[in-house]
C-alpha cells in the first residue's frame, strides 16, 4: 500500500496537460472544465518518479504529492 | 451605522517612510507632490524591499492619487494571488501599457480566456516541439555570421532574438520572414516608454513618450508595409496561412493589428531578452556552474540527439542555474492589481479603488524561504530542497495562482535551447568587470543598463 496521495489545487490548473504527458495512468483530462482529473489518487510507489516529474514541471504549480504513513521512510 | 471611509480603513496598514522629498527641486514638477512616485522612478528595489522591512508583510506607499498597498510573505502572497479577477482586476492597474498597446487592445486576458487560447493555439504542449525547432533554428541563424571570436552586447543581441522567436512561434513563421533589426530596435523603444510618469498622465509631454509614440507608430508602418505586400500577392493555401492572413481576412486596420502583435510579444519577450542576458551573466560570475552546465551539456549531446527533442526534457543542472537566475533577477519586479470591491488580507479590509501589489524581487529573496538569499545558489532546486516546490507562494519569478505566467514552460525550453546551442559552439567572457552589468530600473519594463558586452570565442573542433 502506497504511502503517496497525490492532489490537484484546480483553482491554480491552466489546463496545460504536461503531466499526462508524464503519467499518464495517474492524470487524465476534464475537457469541459479544461482541468486535470487525478484518476489514480493513491499511485503504486513504482509510479513515483513519473508523477514527481509530472509534480516539477507543471507550469501551473497545482499538483503535489503528499506523503502519509511513508513520510518518516521518504525523508533522507 | 458608522460611516468608514476608505482612508479609515487604510489606517491599519502601515504606511513605508519617504526617503525622496516629492516636493525637491530634482523631481521633475508633473511628479512633485506624489508621494512615493519619484522614488519608485528612481529606485523601485530600494522602495519595494523598504516596504517589506518597515512595514512587514503588509504595507503602503503612495503613487499620486493612489494608494499601493504591498504584501509579501507567503500567506499574504496565496491571498493575492488566488483573488479572483473580480475582486482584483490587473487590466487597470497598469496604465503604462494603454498607449503601447493602443486603445481597444486588452492588457491580459481573464483565466478562463487564457484558458481557451491555450486550448487553440500556441501554447499547447503539444505544440511545444514545433516552437523548439523554429527556436533551435533562430538561434542558429544569429550566431551564423559569428565567425571564430568576437564581441556582443547582451541587449541587443537578446532583444533581436527574441523578437524573432516570439514572432514565429506566436504569429507565424511567414509573418517573422519579414521583420529584421528595425522591428527590434522599435519595440524596444516601445518598452523603454513605460516611465512610472504613466501613473499620473500616460501622455504626458515627455521624450521616452514621445519616442514612445513614435516607435508605435514606425511599427504600424512597417506592418501597414507587410499587410500591403499579401494583400498584392492575393490569397495563399490553407496552410500556408498564419495569423496575419487571418487578421487581414477580418479586415483589421494596421493599426490594430500592431496593437494586437504588440500585445502578444509583450510578455514574452523583455522577459525571455533579460532573463538569458541575466543567466549568461551569472554562469560568468560563476565558473564552476557554468563548467558543470557545459559538461552536462556536453554529455547530453555527445550521442548526436537534437536540441529540439532536449529542449522539451530535463537539464537538471541548467535548469538549476535559470531558475537560480529567475529568483534573484525576476523580469518584473512588482505584479499589481486594483481592488474591484473591499478585499480582506491579513485581517484588514482594503477599500475597493486600492491598488494592491505584490513583489516578485522582495519575495523571492525571503531569507527565512531562502537562505542566504542574496547568493547565486542553483543547488537549492536540488532534492530534497527544492526551494521552488517548496515555497510556492514566495517563489514567484513568473507570478504565482490564476494568472502564473501561462508562458512559463515555453520560455524555460527556449532558455534550454538558447544555452544548448550557444555553450556548445561557443566560449564566452566578460568584456567589462562582472559587478558593472546591472539593470536599469528607471522604467517599469525593466532592461540591463548598457553596456553589457561579452566576448566569445568557437571552442576547439565546433
Amino acid at each position: 500500500m502506497s504511502g503517496m496521495r497525490v492532489v490537484a489545487d484546480l483553482d491554480l490548473c491552466q489546463g496545460h496537460q504536461l503531466c499526462q504527458g508524464e503519467a499518464p495512468d495517474v492524470f487524465g483530462f476534464d475537457e469541459d472544465a479544461d482541468v486535470v482529473v487525478v484518476l489514480e489518487k493513491h499511485p503504486d510507489e513504482a509510479r513515483r518518479a513519473d508523477v514527481t516529474q509530472a509534480v516539477k514541471y507543471c507550469p501551473a504549480f497545482a499538483l503535489t504529492i503528499e506523503d502519509g504513513a511513508t513520510e518518516e521512510e521518504d525523508r533522507p | 451605522m458608522s460611516t468608514t471611509t476608505p482612508q479609515d480603513l487604510l489606517a491599519d496598514v502601515p504606511e513605508v517612510s519617504t526617503v525622496l522629498d516629492d516636493q525637491s527641486p530634482e523631481v521633475p514638477e508633473i511628479i512633485r507632490g506624489t508621494g512615493h512616485l519619484p522614488e519608485m522612478r528612481v529606485d523601485p528595489i530600494g522602495l519595494f524591499h523598504r516596504v517589506r522591512e518597515e512595514c512587514g508583510d503588509i504595507g503602503r506607499f503612495r503613487l499620486a492619487d493612489k494608494d499601493v498597498v504591498l504584501v509579501t510573505g507567503a500567506e499574504a502572497n496565496e491571498a493575492f494571488f488566488r483573488a479572483p479577477d473580480s475582486t482584483l482586476d490587473q487590466a487597470a492597474a497598469y496604465p503604462f501599457m494603454t498607449p503601447i498597446f493602443g486603445q481597444g487592445v486588452v492588457f491580459d486576458a481573464s483565466p478562463e480566456e487564457r484558458q481557451q487560447m491555450l486550448k487553440n493555439q500556441a501554447l499547447r504542449g503539444d505544440m511545444m516541439r514545433g516552437h523548439a525547432q523554429t527556436i533551435e533554428a533562430e538561434i542558429r541563424r544569429m550566431v551564423a555570421d559569428w565567425g571564430d571570436e568576437g564581441e556582443i552586447d547582451l541587449l541587443d543581441f537578446f532583444a533581436e532574438l527574441t523578437i524573432y522567436t516570439t514572432s514565429a512561434c506566436l504569429i507565424g513563421k511567414p509573418f517573422r520572414e519579414e521583420l529584421d533589426v528595425r522591428f527590434a530596435q522599435l519595440y524596444h523603444e516601445l518598452e523603454h516608454g513605460t516611465d512610472a510618469i504613466a501613473y499620473v498622465d500616460a501622455y504626458a509631454d515627455i521624450d521616452s513618450f514621445r519616442r514612445r509614440d513614435a516607435a508605435r507608430e514606425g511599427l504600424v508602418a512597417l506592418v501597414q508595409g507587410i499587410i500591403d505586400r499579401r494583400v498584392e500577392r492575393g490569397p495563399v493555401p490553407r496552410e500556408e496561412r498564419d495569423l496575419l492572413d487571418v487578421l487581414i481576412s477580418l479586415e483589421m486596420s494596421a493599426d490594430y493589428v500592431t496593437g494586437i502583435f504588440i500585445s502578444m510579444m509583450f510578455a514574452g519577450h523583455h522577459t525571455s531578452s533579460g532573463t538569458a542576458s541575466w543567466a549568461m551573466i551569472e554562469l560568468l560570475r560563476h565558473p564552476d556552474v557554468m563548467a558543470q552546465v557545459v559538461a552536462e551539456l556536453d554529455d547530453l549531446y555527445s550521442d548526436g540527439s537534437e536540441v529540439s527533442f532536449q529542449a522539451l526534457r530535463s537539464i537538471p543542472v541548467l535548469e538549476s542555474a535559470l531558475k537560480e537566475t529567475l529568483r534573484l533577477h525576476p523580469p518584473l519586479v512588482i505584479l499589481m492589481r486594483l481592488a474591484q470591491e473591499d478585499f480582506e488580507l491579513l485581517g484588514r479590509t482594503i477599500p475597493a479603488g486600492t491598488v494592491v501589489a505584490s513583489s516578485p524581487r522582495v519575495s523571492n529573496r525571503i531569507e527565512e524561504d531562502f537562505p542566504k538569499a542574496d547568493a547565486f545558489d542553483p543547488g537549492r532546486y536540488l532534492d530534497p530542497r527544492q526551494e521552488d516546490l517548496q515555497n510556492r507562494w514566495t517563489w514567484i519569478p513568473f507570478g504565482a495562482g490564476r494568472h502564473r505566467c501561462v508562458g512559463n514552460a515555453f520560455a524555460m525550453m527556449q532558455m534550454k535551447a538558447i544555452f544548448s546551442v550557444v555553450l556548445r559552439d561557443f566560449e564566452f567572457e566578460a568584456a567589462q568587470p562582472l559587478d558593472s552589468y546591472r539593470d536599469d530600473f528607471t522604467k517599469m519594463v525593466i532592461q540591463l543598463e548598457q553596456p553589457c558586452r561579452v566576448r566569445y570565442r568557437r571552442r576547439p573542433g565546433r
